[in-house]
């Protein structure tokens, strides 16, 4: 049933694309319906979901006979726990692009689009049709930014899809290779997963591979796209691409380069986990400096990421599990923070310099906004009570064992994040010395519409009952790793 | 061949309606020709037999039916998209040219006697020279046709001298008999002048840098229906035939372009021609403004693509190059439709004419995107998957060394430069509005309605052999083998 999360997503694209433009209203509420469906659907497939089911085939079919290529979906506890994050991912982009007013019925058919290939990814368990829902992720994103999106959107759009292009380039050389290699005639991804690859060979397959993928996930020193792309995204695409974009990224690199070749993973571990502690502190300390409000959440997205690479580098269980539960829950901060920053402050005060918010008064004006902030910052630096402490502290103890230096250093990158985050809280809502400039703010802001209301609610519901009870997704993350996919890995991990 | 007989009838039939209003002829004329494609393809589908007449001058083999009936359906769709084109009244000529060559084509795909490839090679060149200066209100395509027949003639001169030097060395004209004659012979200085002369005649044929110099000019001189069809039909049956000598003629002599262990012979030659035609192709065609030229360069950056499919030299080899073929024709053939539409409205084909083209043609733009994005090689479309069939067999050429890797590499890495040149076209049609001074008024040239079906039916095809490519291969590879290649 889960395959019909990525089937309705393209759907209802189509419908869009049919959809008479002037009809602004039925184009977002056939958005919404869609986005929703595929939510109740992915949380109803995650609800089945149990600790022992392993991996649940959903279908399986030759697509392409005389190459060995099957359209194979499939899932397993990492699968539905991000298939979760989409949907909801999906849902509150929607409820917060609903004040977009041009050309809307393509901007949520390109929006679905992207949905639908993010769906098709995390479900697909053939190698083929996992490159190509990636591939088709990436045209939407440059559209959605080059049309509707704010500074510089040309350059950020190319810049996006280019280097997203030029990693999938480097996947499908690494894929091409593995596949004629292995001589088994099939990208059956447990097949291959299982064939043992000459060490030589992994060599440089793994590394390619796996920064092909790391580049969307915002590896240090191929991050640069992401700060660009995500200031000049329109809010909703900036969440996508915070929110589960770049999570292809990481979850390609763990179930396409690590399974396949874990001896070359071994060989790399600790030059990656060094980029991925290069990434932490220097996403960390460039968000310190930004003036530019979204500026800051961008790079602080490559910080965060970081810990998702260092956790699959750890290569034991708690780092890996912390990994894929930091993916979720950085999904969900990061959409709420954009969220605001993008729409609930800069859709009303149309700037986002730090120094211009500061003479505002922004917690008497929008006081809604203000709240969600200081609840996503709170999230963000990883207070106890939010996903993120669970998850950065699953990383960080994961990293101990693994390489102890290099957690020290990421522990550094989260107190520096405490700075950073406090310091874009405190010049953009809680400013007191410019109190008395409050009263120059002539015209009153427009105030919180309900769907961002909803929007933020759920958004912030979620990573508190994740950071509240864990285990609702650790229980299906932790066995995962024990199924016959991570067989090699856990070998070569020893773990 | 009971196709000559179709085609012919015709040119004169076309002849006798001189009076009729041009819309009319238009239509009557593609209708016949189309009806006579149509019964060819019918034809050739229908007859089950394997025949080799005059010494391997005619075979007729499941492949050759194959690639024949590709080739009617993109002379087809030509001519679809050609009705109601402003740029000629001889109309019944024009269609008889396009006939002419494709019966060329045809000639040319089935032959594996090198005189016969040599007749056919220039009946469907000489069609196509006057098919590119068929403008003639244009100086353009005066020069487009001047070039081009400049560069082919000097081109089949070197055909010409290239093969007579091989039938002076193997004293035979079959392809077969070539190669046994040749065996033992190692590549002693007279052979190397013939083969590098055949392989320059034919780069020119499929526009491979450094004999490329004419495509650019041709494409944006010549009418846009005549580009499509030097683009598209055109390239598979010159790709085709070109494989056909390489790998039947010159079996014996090779060579090697293994990474680390390069042995001389034509497949080192030819994948340095593929490198330096990806390479020139995809960077000269970001630097341009027309759409024509740069549709003319990546037809340059493909053509570099499609010899990794010679270069492998094995029947997985000619079965990807055939479908990446193909599906290049197809979607060539498209984009160039979309390209005539907008320049019958805006006179020319710059990338700024195409400025606001998705909101004043949302069907046609879409269109165009599917074409774009399956050049760049984009899933779920036929140009990606063409692609990874492509790279998968020359990799696979050498399983335990990966010989080839290094030029797939190249060509992955060139692809990747290649998606920034589409997107720039696919920007202007999307992301930059309507200019507000534009002067073409609304209704100018809505284009016909079966302009725009065709178009549909070929970005549709591009999307379902993308998304079903076994539609196509299972054919494909059951035609190789009954051909026992």
């Amino acid at each position: 049933m889960l395959a019909w999360t990525v089937y309705s997503s393209f759907i209802g694209m189509v419908i869009l694309m049919l959809l008479n433009p002037a009809n602004q209203r039925a184009a977002r509420i056939i958005a919404l319906l869609t986005a929703v469906t595929g939510f109740v659907i992915a949380a109803a497939g995650f609800a089945q979901h149990e600790a022992t089911s392993g991996i649940v085939t959903i279908a399986k079919f030759s697509w392409v006979k005389s190459l060995g290529i099957d359209y194979h979906l499939a899932a397993d506890g990492i699968s539905v726990t991000l298939v979760l994050l989409t949907g909801i991912a999906a849902v509150v982009g929607i409820l917060f692009s609903w004040n977009i007013e041009h050309r809307v019925n393509q901007f949520f058919a390109f929006y679905l689009a992207l949905i639908g290939g993010v769906y098709g990814v995390f479900l697909s368990f053939d190698l083929f049709l996992l490159f190509v829902f990636y591939e088709l992720a990436i045209i939407p994103k440059y559209f959605i930014i080059a049309i509707w999106g704010s500074t510089n959107k040309e350059y950020g759009a190319m810049k996006l899809a280019l280097y997203s292009f030029i990693g999938s380039a480097m996947v499908l050389v690494g894929l091409v290779a593995a596949y004629v290699v292995a001589g088994a005639g099939t990208t059956n991804l447990l097949v291959l997963a299982t064939y043992p690859f000459p060490e030589s060979f992994q060599y440089w397959a793994f590394p390619l591979v796996f920064i092909g993928f790391a580049i969307l996930a915002g590896l240090w020193p191929f991050h640069t796209w992401a700060p660009t792309g995500h200031v000049a995204a329109p809010t909703a695409a900036s969440m996508l691409l915070a929110g589960v974009v770049m999570k292809l990224g990481a979850y390609g690199a763990l179930r396409v380069a690590m399974t396949l070749f874990p001896l070359g993973l071994k060989a790399w571990q600790s030059e990656l986990g060094l980029l991925a502690v290069i990434g932490i502190l220097y996403g960390a300390m460039v968000a310190l400096v930004q003036k530019d409000f979204k500026f800051v959440i961008g790079y602080s997205s490559v910080s965060h990421m970081g810990f998702v690479l260092l956790g699959l580098l750890t290569l034991n269980e708690i780092g890996l599990s912390g990994a894929v539960l930091q993916m979720f829950s950085h999904g969900i901060i990061a959409s709420l923070l954009f969220a605001v920053v993008g729409r609930m402050v800069y859709d009303r005060t149309h700037t986002r310099e730090l120094g211009v918010l500061q003479r505002m008064d922004l917690t008497r004006a929008i006081p809604f906004a203000s709240v969600t902030f200081v609840v996503g910052s709170m999230a963000s630096m990883g207070l106890p009570g939010f996903s993120g402490f669970v998850a950065e502290l699953q990383v960080l103890i994961g990293a101990w064992h693994a390489f102890p230096g290099f957690a020290l250093l990421a522990g550094l990158g989260i107190v520096i994040g405490v700075a950073y985050t406090l310091r874009a809280l405190q010049q953009s809502f809680f400013s007191e010395t410019e109190r008395t400039a409050a009263g120059k703010q002539a015209d009153p802001l427009e105030p919180i519409s309900v769907p961002e209301r909803i929007g933020g609610t759920v958004l912030i519901a979620s990573t508190l009952i994740v950071g509240l009870c864990p285990r609702l997704l650790l229980d299906l993350i932790v066995p995962s790793f024990r199924s016959p996919l991570f067989e090699a890995l856990r070998r070569g991990g020893g773990f | 061949m009971v196709v000559i007989a179709a085609l012919a009838v015709l040119a004169v039939d076309l002849l006798v309606m001189r009076h009729e209003p041009i819309r009319y002829r238009f239509l009557f004329g593609a209708a016949i020709s189309c009806l006579g494609c149509f019964a060819a393809m019918f034809w050739l589908l229908n007859i089950d037999q394997q025949a080799h007449a005059l010494n391997g001058m005619l075979v007729l083999d499941p492949l050759t039916r194959f690639i024949k009936a590709a080739l009617l359906l993109l002379t087809v769709f030509t001519v679809l998209i050609s009705i109601e084109a402003n740029f000629t009244k001889h109309i019944g000529e024009y269609f008889a040219l396009i006939l002419l060559a494709t019966v060329g084509m045809m000639f040319l795909v089935s032959s594996e006697e090198i005189l016969m490839i040599f007749i056919s090679l220039e009946l469907t060149s000489l069609s196509l020279y006057i098919l590119a200066a068929f403008n003639k209100q244009n100086i353009n395509s005066a020069e487009a046709a001047l070039k081009y027949f400049l560069f082919g003639g000097m081109a089949a001169a070197f055909t010409l001298f290239g093969l007579s030097l091989i039938y002076g060395l193997s004293g035979a004209t079959n392809l077969h008999q070539i190669s046994a004659a040749l065996k033992g012979h190692g590549l002693d200085p007279s052979l190397l002048a013939g083969l590098v002369m055949t392989i320059i005649g034919f780069g020119f044929k499929i526009a491979a840098v450094p004999f490329h110099l004419w495509a650019p000019d041709a494409y944006q001189g010549a009418p846009t229906p005549s580009a499509a069809f030097i683009a598209s039909g055109s390239k598979v049956a010159s790709f085709f035939v070109f494989a056909k000598v390489m790998m039947l003629g010159f079996a014996g002599v090779e060579g090697s372009a293994f990474w680390r262990n390069l042995a001389p012979g034509w497949v080192p030659v030819l994948a340095i021609l593929a490198a330096f035609s990806m390479a020139l192709g995809n960077l000269a065609a970001i630097a341009q403004s027309n759409v024509k030229r740069l549709l003319a360069y990546s037809a340059i950056a493909h053509a570099g693509y499609a010899l990794l499919g010679i270069i492998t030299h094995s029947s997985q080899g000619i079965s990807s190059l055939v479908y990446y073929m193909v599906t290049y024709a197809l979607t060539a053939l498209g984009a160039f439709g979309v390209v005539a539409v907008v320049e019958r409205r805006a006179g020319d084909a710059k990338l700024s004419d195409f400025a606001g083209f998705g909101q004043r043609e949302p069907w046609l733009a879409f269109c165009m995107m599917i074409f774009m994005l399956s050049l760049a090689g984009i899933p779920p479309l036929a140009g990606f998957f063409g692609k990874f069939y492509l790279f998968a067999v020359a990799v696979g050429t050498d399983r335990t060394n990966l010989g080839l890797l290094w030029l797939v590499i190249f060509a992955i890495a060139m692809s990747a430069v290649s998606l920034y040149y589409y997107l720039q076209v696919l920007k202007q049609i999307y992301v930059v509005p309507v200019p507000v001074s534009a002067p073409i008024s609304e209704e100018a040239f809505p284009g016909p309605a079966i302009t725009r079906a065709a178009i549909g039916l070929l970005a549709l095809g591009v999307v379902v052999l993308g998304c079903a490519p076994d539609l196509l291969l299972g054919r494909l590879l059951a035609a190789i083998h009954g051909a026992g290649l």
